[in-house]
């Protein structure tokens, strides 16, 4: 029931969306759409706390504790999302850059695009997986080109292209993984690709198959992950799309393709009984955090600046699940969690700021916290959080991840600390200017909403400091699930 | 091939039409043309599919076929055609490498596939398990066409032939993906080459031109346009282009957004 409303509710919202998108009140007729999945989300998880593992409509969806937790934050972000898209998006239309049909094409969008992350994250089938990771692709295309510049045209191109024919190569994973199974589970079709059955029987799958169905695998989410060499397409879709669809990409997204890459990792380890996919990710990983911190020196437009921050991060996440074992998994989940938390609030303020400046460039935006002492604080306290300074969560789960990498993978500990160092001083000395010193910015005609912002920073602190107790076992039980080694 | 049934030599006949039809449009500069081979492979596909049907008797396969028939062989193929009509790009650039040169990649890349195929026809028990080389290569090939191109038409003809390729793979490995799936990929697909059509119009809109140079201005680094958000940035159009799209492909030539410059 609760799942059936998780959702029905934002397919259904697209629809309206899709009709009244342009009328005076659709921005909070999306609020409530996003407050109702939120709901769904919350109801769901108590039931899959109280009861355990749920498995719905024929097996073809399933609730464990790895994807339950990924259920509500995605559902979370995206009532935050809404909550700041309202004003936002107003300012915008006020600033000639959107039209009434690009504003209705943006809220319908924005519902699909959480209906089909939300059946990538819940469905059992892998083959649905990739359906709904492929819709999530073309529901976002247009959102990024909705102010129609050059720049935004190339961004939407460069995604599309990038993101299908990655997309491709993991639909013929998805192939190859079901022509493996089929031998074991019958020709039937109908559980081959389920997931629990596939991970029931795991170590009897074919090994050369699925490691061969692995390299595509990740080669084909790993391209919606951004995992360097095949992220080009990140930057450009985070800058040059309208900032809400900025934080949902960065936050949300990026997390669902993970979870498939790590979805598809159980399966194949448990058959290959070898390190190999635990060291792809870890080299796909490095190789991220590090490329990404170094070119985070590069970039002048703001929202580009963070979207390189994401490919970093997403870099030690693999890398941490590629480690395995339950400490590994455990900081990954958290990771995972903070990280989305954070970088969405950092977009709130980005997209804000960048209206105040009137420039996403960072040499014109200069001196908030003259202005608007919440939005430069907000700022600050997000890239601080993204830091991975002490108080916040980041902090607790990169601690996590790089005393387990000292302890199992040595050679990579000075790899990574040096590439945090590196983001470290890149980002630190971007925003500080940007905070502080003589202002540019200019007051906006609708109230900007900092509430999102703060509400998540507050949640990082507070992960920073304590994990409530139900919280960590649930990433424990999911870690256990994972696992790995 | 003595000994071999009849269908059987006939699929794989078939098989052997998808891969000379991916080296045709390797070589193809002329995007009509191109249309036109990806129709050809989707029948061919359509072809095969319902060989297979008869002979294993899987009636879900008998559904796949429909579905090609209706989206690979009819819809698809249309829609590019009319695109092509509204946006008169009727011949592709000079490709990157010259076609002798693409060739030549297009060989090794076959040879690459048989390679990569190899372990798994040796594990398939499907009468088709040769074709799994093929399927490979078709989708390699379709690769390097998407590589070798510059307008923005003919990489969408290589991204559909990939497509073709997987499709044709999951057949001759498996009898095709459960259904579901199936129709989910099909939806996909359709969705996909719907978003590319409003997308092609707001390209030209933009640059008057499909030619995907045009694209190549956004750098790891120093993003080249200065300063994209600004307040008093005009907008030719009122109208958003996804709506003259529309019109566009219903044929209404008075508001075709190529009319307007």
């Amino acid at each position: 029931m609760e799942f059936l409303l998780l959702l029905s509710t934002p397919l259904f919202g697209a629809l309206a969306l899709g009709v009244f998108g342009a009328r005076r009140w659709a921005p909070e007729l999306n609020v409530v759409i996003s407050l109702i999945t939120f709901l769904a989300a919350c109801a769901l998880t108590a039931r899959v706390v109280s009861e355990g593992p749920l498995v719905v409509a024929h097996e073809q969806f399933f609730i464990d504790p790895f994807n339950v937790f990924l259920v509500t934050l995605t559902a979370f972000v995206g009532l935050s999302t809404s909550l700041f898209s309202r004003p936002y998006m107003r300012v915008e239309m006020d600033h000639g850059r959107v039209s009434a049909p690009r504003l209705r094409l943006y809220h319908s969008m924005y519902q699909l695009f959480m209906t089909t992350m939300l059946i990538a994250l819940t469905t059992n089938n892998m083959g649905l997986v990739w359906v709904a990771m492929e819709a999530a692709t073309l529901s976002t295309v247009l959102l990024v080109t909705l102010y129609r510049t050059p720049a935004s045209l190339e961004a939407g191109w460069k995604y599309f292209i990038l993101c299908g024919v990655g997309i491709a190569q993991a639909l013929f994973g998805t192939i190859l993984l079901y022509f493996a199974a089929e031998k074991v589970l019958g020709a039937e079709g109908v559980t081959a690709l389920l997931w629990t059955h596939l991970n029931a029987v795991k170590g009897q799958l074919e090994p050369t198959v699925l490691g061969l169905a692995f390299v595509f695998l990740l080669v084909g989410y790993g391209t919606k992950v951004g995992l360097a060499p095949l992220h080009n397409w990140l930057p450009d879709a985070h800058a040059e799309g309208p900032t809400p669809i900025s934080a949902v990409l960065s936050g949300l997204l990026l997390n669902v393709a993970i979870y498939a890459v790590v979805r598809c990792k159980v399966l194949v380890e448990g058959s290959l009984h070898s390190q190999l996919p635990s060291q792809m990710l870890m080299s796909f990983g490095l190789l991220s955090v590090v490329l990404a911190s170094f070119l985070l020196w590069r970039q002048r437009d703001i929202k580009r600046l963070f979207a390189y921050s994401s490919i970093e991060h997403m870099g030690i996440i693999t890398f941490a699940f590629g480690m395995g074992g339950p400490v590994a998994n455990f900081a990954a989940l958290l990771h995972m969690t903070v990280h989305s938390l954070t970088k969405s609030a950092i977009f709130f303020a980005v997209g804000h700021a960048a209206q105040k400046a009137g420039s996403q460039l960072m040499e014109n935006i200069r001196g908030l916290i003259t202005l608007s002492p919440t939005i430069g604080w907000g700022l600050m306290m997000g890239s601080l959080a993204i830091l991975g300074m002490p108080p916040f969560g980041v902090f607790a789960s990169e601690f996590l991840i790089l005393t387990t990498a000292m302890r199992e993978q040595p050679w990579a500990t000075p790899i990574l600390l040096t590439a945090l160092g590196v983001a470290f001083a890149a980002i630190f000395g971007r925003v500080q200017p940007m905070v502080f010193g003589e202002t540019t910015a200019k007051r906006l005609p609708h109230p900007p909403a900092l509430l999102p912002v703060f509400a998540h920073l507050a949640l990082v602190l507070m992960l920073g400091i304590y994990v409530p107790p139900y919280l960590a076992d649930w990433y424990r039980a999911a870690a256990r699930l994972i696992g790995g080694q | 091939m003595a000994g071999t049934p009849f269908d059987l030599q006939l699929l794989n006949f078939c098989a052997a039409l998808l891969l000379l039809l991916s080296f045709a449009m390797l070589a193809q500069r002329r995007i009509v043309t191109l249309v036109n081979l990806l129709a050809i492979q989707g029948a061919v596909l359509l072809v095969a599919t319902l060989l297979l049907a008869w002979r294993t008797g899987e009636h879900h396969l008998y559904l796949s076929a429909a579905l090609t028939l209706a989206l690979k062989v009819v819809f698809l193929p249309w829609i590019l055609h009319r695109l092509i009509r509204r946006l008169q790009v009727y011949w592709d650039t000079e490709p990157l490498l010259n076609i002798s040169g693409t060739m030549l990649i297009g060989l090794l890349v076959v040879v690459f596939a048989f390679g990569l195929a190899q372990p798994i026809s040796a594990l398939a028990s499907t009468a088709t398990r040769n074709a799994i080389g093929i399927a490979v290569a078709v989708i390699l090939l379709s690769f390097v066409t998407m590589i070798t191109r510059r307008k923005a038409m003919s990489q969408v003809v290589g991204f559909l032939s990939m497509e073709n390729g997987l499709f044709f793979g999951a057949m001759s490995a498996t009898y095709g993906m459960p259904m579901i799936v199936e129709f989910g990929v099909a939806l996909d697909v359709l969705v996909a080459v719907l978003v590319l059509g409003i997308f092609f119009f707001q390209i030209r809109e933009q640059f008057d031109s499909l030619d995907l140079h045009h694209l190549e201005s956004l750098k790891e680094s120093q993003p080249l346009y200065e300063a994209h958000y600004s307040v008093n940035e005009t907008h030719s159009l009122d109208r958003s282009s996804l709506e003259g799209a529309t019109h566009a492909l219903q044929g209404d030539p008075a508001r075709d957004p190529l009319d307007r410059r």
